[in-house]
């Protein structure tokens, strides 16, 4: 189990290494002064100079890589061109408003999801079963910015339920809920249709399986049959899926953040975007692909301690 | 003579209303009785089990005169009905046993699910009872395979393990579907001895389904054999192979490995195929050596063979 | 015993009945299904407004009259107007051909760029192989938005950027199924059969491993297609895709949502489209793979 993990940890490491060069390397293929390129034309000569030192552009380029990445490996993501804070206690601050919307659009996804695939596997092969279906391919087919604009509309402006824009005042339980919501809501809506599928299809799987006809042949009830041995089962293989698809939802927090003007890291990121604020971007994207890398990790992790099979194997 | 545990006279099951998988079939377990049924692969006899157990897919209409399962008339039953014999009335264990548990729940809770009908026992009582039956199978350390995953256990200790769920039920009729195919041959004998005894002991009627001749051999009283979805022959097990009326029956046994002399050159084979259900007169005559005009014209009838008592088989040969 | 090697028969290049025959039995194929029959009929009304766009505009999309902004829906503004005055319908099927060609411009690109890799990474070296595996998992870990983000920040707003975030992101699923078939490919008979030839690697490659790759390609990349029209849109709604000025739905809903207060009209003119299209594409391309491979379904063996 160890080792395992151990293993995987290693190959995330060296991808999470080849994103930064690939990073670096970006910044060093578009032609003309990097610190332009990097910081736009509207950046002051002390900010460009700032830069110049921070990521050493005067020296050889290997070293400068070698720098970069001996800077990364100590947990230096670099400093905010115009505020000169760290960005890594920028991401620290924001991390948590969009960890919460990514949990609260997991539980959207996660109970919306299975209970939909449910019904379908309930109604298999009925038009209740095709409805879902169709409805399902759907959530997963729309932009979830358009859902984020639309259930602003309906339940912010027109029938001004639930709030518009923040995240609620810090100690607010309620309303910190109350803004939480459209937008986690927004997010989730694609997973729900994804989750759904995927939970309808492995049920399905599991029902023709024989220990099924056994559960039958001593007449324990349907109902018993589907909820309690499918539905595990089911769960049981769609995990892995769900658990990479919270790293997905970290960072579909962007356009939901946007809409609803929440503070977070995909907020962050577009602020710094349009501030051509170079080294936060840098630092949040490699922040949320270490996030996600981690996902992967701990959904394998998840699956071994749940599946007894791939428990023993460990 | 006690009332058969099940009771058919001229079952019929069909598939989608046009295809025919059993037709017209006659045949009682009594109980403490072992009834073997041997056929090739499409000749009906699963069909003829889930029938049985009433878990056939709902496009299959069964109809004949009579289909009653411990005292139950299975052909006016609805699901509910059928659904509630499953288990007390009927159970079935299955031929691969690896694969006849969750592989994700223990086996402790599979054991506990199927004695969801005795709701006033308690959780601990219910346990006792487990251990017990899975002690009375031969389960080393049955206390501790409570926990144990199906992948922890062998092949043979998991019938071993579906035997005892049946010990626990104790249905009126056990159906057993191949039931030592996926084993090796000690563990053959093992569960052969452990069907005797759920027989001997909880008096429970058995009805063996394989194309193993010398298993249905060894443990049954009475074999049927099936073909192209009839009954051709059925009787006392030492009759049907000491001296079998029907040619098709014949040509299973010299075609049985076991029972194949030593020396032989060739394994025989029955050519051609099993065809589909429901022709004009008798369905093995494309097969059979000694096919005459008359089987081709018209089935022959269900005929009564003079040596010994209880031993029918349908053929126009043995009737002469 | 010689093995006659021109016996081999080599796989079907394209099917039997002929290609028109086939693509017609599999367009009734896809018909049938109800999901495929709303998918064909968004797609080709999405089409058919790209293609007649420059015909069948009311108004002209940019023309700007500050004495009619935000009217609501009415005979001479079927969709009425943003905020500058301009008429909404004009700049939805303007955006309509936006979409399209920054669609099918990028997956063109990517396709192009991903076959000769994956083709690469399957039948040449070992090492080249687990490389570019390597840097296709980088890629992939890289959530699609932030690589968009970083490009931009980079490269500043634009068409091109767009469409280099798009090859970027559909370049490694692509060049895997390219490489994942090459693999198969390459131990079956028929190719073995040329290389014991001494066929050279790029006929083998083209003649070969092309044709058969090429079918299971087009359909992910259907697949796509609404993915990467969200993508477009989204960039051009955070104002770092298509320039403002250029009609595209991203834009609309982006001049939408900064008077959503004012008016719902143009956030809902530039949503609705944006969903038929990502919706009728995802349809179709469902049933186009149901029809023609299933086997891509990830969804059977989750």
């Amino acid at each position: 189990m160890i080792t395992f993990l151990l293993r995987r940890t290693g190959l995330a490491v060296v991808i999470l290494v080849i994103v930064a060069i690939l990073l670096f390397l970006m910044m060093h293929m578009i032609p003309g002064d990097p610190t332009v390129v990097a910081l736009g034309p509207r950046s002051t000569p002390e900010m460009r100079e700032a830069f110049r030192q921070m990521m050493g552009l005067d020296r050889p380029f290997i070293e400068q890589l070698g720098l970069f990445l001996a800077r990364l490996a100590h947990g230096d993501l670099g400093q905010d061109v115009w505020s000169r804070r760290p960005v890594l206690t920028m991401i620290l601050e924001v991390l948590p408003y969009t960890a919460t919307l990514a949990l609260a659009s997991f539980l959207w996804a996660v109970t919306l999801g299975v209970l939909l695939g449910c019904i379908a596997v309930v109604h298999h092969g009925k038009w209740g079963d095709w409805l879902i279906g169709l409805v399902s391919i759907a959530f997963v087919a729309v932009p979830s910015f358009v859902v984020a604009l639309y259930s602003l509309l309906v339940f912010a402006v027109w029938l001004n339920w639930l709030p518009a824009i923040g995240a609620g005042e810090p100690g607010d339980l309620a309303a910190q809920l109350r803004s939480l919501i459209l937008p986690s809501f927004a997010i989730g809506l694609g997973w729900v249709g994804y989750v759904s599928r995927l939970i309808r299809a492995a049920m399905i799987e599991a029902m023709g399986e024989d220990y099924v006809r056994t559960l039958r042949a001593y007449g324990v009830a349907e109902r018993r049959i589907t909820y309690r041995y499918a539905l595990k089962q089911a769960l049981l293989a769609v995990l892995p899926v769900i658990a990479i698809g919270f790293g997905g939802l970290l960072t579909g927090s962007v356009f939901a953040e946007i809409v609803f003007t929440r503070p977070g890291l995909g907020k962050m990121t577009y602020d710094a975007v349009m501030s051509r604020n170079f080294p936060v971007v840098m630092g949040t994207v490699l922040v949320t692909s270490g996030l996600y890398v981690a996902c992967m990790i701990i959904a394998d992790a998840v699956t071994a301690v749940l599946d007894p099979r791939v428990r023993s194997t460990l | 003579m006690t009332a058969p545990v099940l009771d058919l006279r001229g079952l019929s099951v069909n598939y989608g209303g046009v295809f025919p998988a059993v037709i017209g079939v006659d045949l009682a377990v009594r109980p403490g009785e072992i009834v073997g049924i041997i056929g090739e692969s499409g000749s009906g006899k699963s069909t003829l089990a889930h029938a049985a157990l009433g878990l056939l897919p709902k496009v299959a209409r069964v109809s004949g005169d009579r289909f009653m399962l411990a005292g139950n008339d299975m052909l006016t039953a609805d699901r509910k009905t059928l659904a509630s014999l499953r288990g007390p009335a009927a159970a079935m264990i299955f031929q691969n046993p690896m694969t006849a548990f969750s592989p994700v729940h223990t086996l402790g809770r599979q054991l506990r699910d199927l004695l969801w009908r005795d709701r006033h026992q308690t959780k601990a009582q219910k346990r006792e009872r487990i251990v017990k039956a899975l002690r009375d199978v031969g389960i080393p350390d049955p206390a501790g395979k409570l926990d144990a995953y199906p992948f922890q256990l062998s092949g043979g200790m998991l019938q071993r393990v579906a035997i005892a769920a049946t010990l626990l039920m104790r249905p009126s009729l056990l159906i057993a579907d191949e039931p030592t195919t996926a084993l090796d041959v000690t563990m053959e004998a093992q569960i052969l001895h452990l069907m005797r005894t759920l027989r001997d002991e909880a008096g429970v009627a058995i009805l063996v389904i394989s194309h193993h001749l010398g298993m249905i051999a060894e443990i049954c009283d009475r074999v049927a054999v099936m073909y192209a979805g009839r009954i051709i022959e059925e009787g006392p097990v030492e009759a049907i192979f000491r001296s079998p009326g029907h040619p098709y029956t014949q040509a299973l046994l010299d075609c049985e490995p076991a029972l194949i002399l030593p020396g032989i050159g060739r394994l025989p084979v029955i050519a051609g195929e099993v065809p589909r259900p429901g022709g004009r007169g008798c369905d093995f005559a494309g097969r059979c050596r000694h096919a005459e005009e008359r089987c081709r014209c018209g089935a022959a009838p269900w005929q009564a063979l003079r040596a010994d008592p209880g031993h029918h088989a349908r053929c126009h040969r043995s009737a002469s | 015993m010689a093995t006659d090697v021109a016996s081999i028969p080599a796989p079907p290049i394209a099917g039997e009945p002929g290609i028109p025959r086939r693509m017609a039995l599999t367009f009734v194929e896809v018909v049938s299904h109800p999901l495929g029959a709303i998918g064909v009929l968004l797609v080709a009304l999405i089409v058919l407004t790209a293609l007649m766009a420059p015909v069948i505009v009311p108004y002209n999309p940019t023309a700007i009259s500050v004495k009619e902004r935000l009217a609501d829906p009415s005979l001479t503004h079927l969709l009425g107007t943003d905020q500058l005055g301009r008429d909404l319908l004009s700049r939805v099927i303007v955006g309509t051909r936006t979409a399209m060609t920054v669609a099918l411009t990028s997956l063109a690109v990517a396709l192009a760029i991903a076959l000769p890799l994956g083709m690469i990474a399957g039948y040449g070296p070992r090492w080249l192989d687990a490389l570019f595996i390597l840097l296709f998992d980088s890629i992939s870990s890289l959530p699609m938005i932030m690589l968009g983000l970083a490009v931009v920040v980079l490269l500043g707003p634009g068409v091109s950027t767009v469409i280099l975030v798009i090859v970027l992101y559909s370049v490694p699923s692509y060049a895997r199924l390219v490489r994942t078939q090459t693999l198969s490919l390459k131990t079956r008979d028929f190719i073995k059969a040329e290389q014991a030839m001494n066929a050279g690697t790029m006929r083998i490659l083209f003649r070969h491993v092309l044709p058969n790759v090429v079918g299971p390609l087009l359909i992910l990349a259907c697949l796509d297609i609404s993915t990467v029209i969200t993508l477009e849109a989204g960039l051009s709604f955070l104002g770092l895709g298509v320039k403002p000025q250029i009609p595209s739905w991203g834009n609309i809903l982006s001049d939408g949502f900064s008077v959503i207060r004012n008016s719902p009209v143009p956030v809902i003119a530039g949503g609705v489209p944006l969903i038929l299209a990502t919706i009728g594409f995802t349809f179709f391309g469902e049933a186009l793979r149901d029809a023609l491979d299933p086997r891509l379904n990830p969804e059977r063996k989750p």
